[in-house]
């Protein structure tokens, strides 16, 4: 009975070609304004690590200026913490894995006589950095725990950096001399380009990956600059490097690993007691107020997602809605020009259920081939919004199963669901009148 | 008048196809007024101007790696080879650039005393020949001497003790005084440091453009030894293009003890930092003319419809003497009509997702005049949809009504 509905179908599409097509035509321009934004914003919003975004927590604690909190409104924490809350936490090393880290940069000077120098971006974490985000290794391995006390000169490489300075060879073992240190390579990435870049979305979420990866406590030993932001309420007390690490001026972010609801509890009841030490020693003047955040909570905190990608999520639900009444006008037109014929198979025999199956394949064909035009059209806005944006929007522009299938079926759902009011209205016509006038 | 009552009572016997053109014209207007809105406020954010030469500068970083890398020597001597060079009008050391997304910002205030409130300010730390190379203007007081500038460590704290800050800024700490009498005042940096205001110069926006002080800028009379150097070279006009890679080359042939990198212009900057809007505005427009098309297709379509089912009425009453505009006008009417029940609504539903957009994203509230606007164009969109099948209906021979079907 289907393949015989599906051919009455293929009939129908057939004598009318310029209503048919007007209405693929018009569901494929909605569900490409819609899959194209439903894409960015899911890529915008996906979940960089799901296996345990909800075991890892950002830590914020209230260091901030007594007279003013850090943002709005007064229950607001700074985003990031000071070196001091850096190292004293991971010191005490209360969490099953912990990470503070910051952004840097240095000028690298590959080995070779033809080789350019040039300035690379590095990540400074301590070793817990990579388990903790499961980060892959080609070849080698994190540094110890040992290392990161030692304040050893060793570095991991991302895959592009080993590419671009070793050929992709196994580099493990070489030497490479980094902001005019000899550092040994201890380790190199496979690709690894979390979206968003969770871990530290200060200048921007969908930023690259850095390019070395080195012991967090080497940004004292070298002098290291800052990268990301730096935000102080306070001068640094005297002159110099040291001055600045000992200051309220964060620049740090701290991440830690926490199996259970429990060990949550157990780690913000720690931060709570470190808070209030360092309120007898005189800082932490503010209102003890400490918070950790899991991934997706800090994301959205963050406010990851683009505003302006959420607009135009909202505005392309509503052109679809304009597409699905236009094609329920045109598809009522084209029901009611078929009352005759509808009228014929009533008398002759056909339920009023076996007219509405048939027409509801024969909108079902309209609203899959508007589909399939449809997931065309929105490669095609990807495309146009990669090259509106330009390398921003680089990773955010590719289309993955899961968004086709939601594509199809969103076409299908949709023109069915704007087949029913007409399809409904043609089995209801009485046979009687339409056979008479013939 | 204009056969409006026969109009209404057969639209009454059929009213879902009209009801679907009002409620699509309608989602149409709300989208295309909404759309326009966030356009016109973006055209004007990307209007605003920096306050420097835009069209003839560009900005190359110096960085220095080598062991016997002395910074101080490079940077005055880029700074004669540059200010030396054919072509270029100024050339200066700089901490940050205007518009391009990173900088430094510190707060002033008029009271000595961390009790005390402060307004924000970008920081540009720059020579005695600042005010050239960013093209301002000195409106009041004066500009740095040479014997004014001094240098930077990289994690020195203190500041000069004087500053040239912004019109903007003068207003913002002093809002009762007439930015001549700023000149001379002292300002307090990092609660408790003084500093006194030199000169007041025309308009310099901040690096951040989403940032609301943005014309809030000071120069401090600063040199910087922060290993890595920023100079921002302003040409003569029509030159940049030429000039940009003669710098890089000259920098990078003059000491290899450092790396020249990322040489800008300041167009491209400008294209960089908004080009997010430049995007949206690219994407609304595109969805507000399919959107458009959409619509004025199903009018077609629909109108095309009802024309063919109505034949032989026309023919009726063209037999019976309605002459060929009477028909046309019929059509039009009809469709004037379900777009005014059409625009209503839809000024309704433009409110509507106006307040919304207004909450959740802190858009501004429309204008009015964007109302009878949006509703007017439509109108408008409606009309010329149905011309055609109008036309078409006129055509149509009196002796039709004679025929069966």
């Amino acid at each position: 009975m289907f393949s015989y509905y599906l051919r009455l179908a293929m009939l129908s599409i057939k004598r009318n070609p310029i209503l048919s097509s007007l209405m693929v035509a018009a569901i494929a321009l909605g569900i490409g304004a819609c899959m194209t934004t439903i894409t960015v914003n899911y890529i915008m919003s996906a979940d960089p690590i799901p296996s345990k975004s909800d075991k890892l927590f950002y830590v914020q604690l209230d260091s901030w200026d007594p007279n003013n909190s850090a943002d709005a409104d007064e229950y607001s924490l700074p985003s990031q913490v000071t070196w001091t809350e850096a190292t004293n936490l991971m010191r005490a090393k209360k969490a099953v894995r912990q990470s503070a880290m910051a952004s840097s940069g240095a000028v690298i000077e590959p080995p070779g006589q033809d080789a350019k120098p040039y300035n690379a971006s590095i990540r400074l974490a301590f070793t817990d950095f990579f388990p903790m985000f499961e980060v892959p290794f080609l070849y080698g391995a994190p540094w110890s725990h040992e290392q990161d006390q030692a304040r050893e000169q060793v570095v991991v490489l991302s895959q592009e950096t080993n590419d671009k300075i070793f050929g992709g060879e196994n580099s493990v073992g070489n030497s490479l001399t980094i902001g005019g240190n000899v550092f040994t390579v201890v380790g190199v990435l496979k690709q690894w380009e979390p979206m968003p870049k969770f871990y530290d979305v200060t200048t921007g979420a969908f930023n690259e990956p850095e390019e070395l990866y080195m012991p967090f406590l080497l940004k004292e030993e070298l002098e290291l600059p800052n990268g990301g932001n730096t935000n102080c309420w306070k001068t640094p007390d005297g002159e110099g490097f040291k001055a600045f690490l000992q200051s309220e001026c964060i620049n740090f972010q701290m991440w830690v690993e926490l199996p259970d609801e429990n060990a949550e509890a157990a780690y913000l009841d720690f931060l709570n007691s470190y808070a209030a030490e360092q309120k007898a020693m005189g800082r932490f003047q503010r209102p003890i107020n400490n918070r950790l955040s899991d991934v997706m909570e800090w994301m959205e905190d963050q406010e990851v997602v683009a505003d302006d990608a959420r607009i135009m999520l909202w505005l392309s639900f509503m052109f679809l809605l304009v597409c699905l009444l236009n094609t329920i006008g045109l598809l009522l037109s084209k029901f009611t020009g078929k009352a005759a014929e509808i009228g014929l198979r009533r008398a002759v025999g056909a339920s009023k259920g076996d007219l509405f199956m048939q027409h509801l394949v024969e909108t079902g064909c309209i609203g899959l081939a508007g589909g399939l035009a449809g997931l065309g059209l929105a490669y095609l806005g990807l495309i146009g919004i990669g090259t509106l944006y330009g390398d921003f929007a680089k990773n955010m522009t590719s289309m993955d199963l899961t968004m086709v299938a939601v594509a199809l079926g969103l076409a299908l759902l949709s023109s069915i669901a704007a087949g029913l009011y007409p399809t409904w209205r043609a089995c209801n016509i009485a046979p009687a009148g339409q056979l008479k006038s013939q | 008048m204009w056969e409006i009552g026969p109009i209404l009572r057969a639209l009454m016997r059929n009213k879902v196809g009209a009801v679907l053109i009002a409620i699509q014209m309608a989602v149409t207007m709300c989208i295309i007024v909404n759309a326009v809105h966030i356009i016109v406020e973006r055209k004007a954010l990307m209007a605003r101007e920096s306050g420097i030469d835009e069209a003839n500068s560009f900005y190359i970083t110096s960085t220095g790696f080598a062991p016997d890398f002395n910074e101080q020597v490079t940077v005055q001597e880029d700074l004669d080879m540059l200010r030396r060079l054919p072509g270029v009008v100024s050339a200066i050391q700089i901490n940050a650039i205007p518009i391009s997304g990173g900088g430094w910002s510190q707060g002033l205030q008029t009271e000595p005393g961390a009790e005390h409130d402060g307004a924000y300010t970008a920081v540009y730390m720059v020579d005695e020949q600042g005010l050239k190379a960013l093209d301002v203007e000195l409106i009041a007081g004066e500009n740095f001497s040479p014997t004014d500038v001094r240098w930077r460590e990289r994690s020195q704290s203190d500041w000069p003790d004087q500053t040239i800050i912004t019109k903007a800024m003068a207003e913002n700490l002093f809002p009762d005084l007439p930015y001549q009498e700023v000149v001379g005042k002292t300002v307090y940096i990092n609660d408790i440091e003084p500093i006194i205001i030199k000169g007041i110069i025309d308009k310099l926006q901040a690096p951040w453009i989403g940032w609301d002080i943005l014309e809030n800028s000071m120069l401090s009379p600063e040199k910087t030894l922060f290993s890595s150097s920023r100079y921002l070279i302003r040409t003569e006009p029509g030159r940049m293009n030429e000039l940009m890679p003669q710098v890089e080359e000259m920098l990078a042939e003059s000491n290899k003890g450092r790396i020249i990198r990322d040489p800008t212009s300041m167009p491209d900057t400008r294209e960089r930092s908004y080009r997010s809007h430049g995007a949206m505005i690219k994407m609304l427009t595109v969805v507000m003319v399919v959107l458009t098309l959409v619509t004025a297709l199903g009018i077609v379509g629909l109108a095309s419809f009802s024309v063919n089912r109505r034949r032989k009425q026309i023919g009726t009453r063209r037999a019976l003497g309605a002459s060929q505009g009477a028909i046309l006008r019929y059509f039009m009417v009809e469709n004037f009509l379900i777009s005014s029940v059409g625009v209503l609504l839809g000024a309704a539903l433009t409110v509507g997702l106006n307040i919304y957009l207004v909450q959740a994203f802190s858009l501004a509230r429309i204008e009015w005049y964007y109302l009878p606007l949006g509703m007017a164009i439509l109108w408008m969109v409606g009309q010329l949809a149905v011309l055609g099948p109008a036309k078409r209906a006129a055509d149509i021979a009196p002796a039709t009504a004679t025929r069966t079907v």
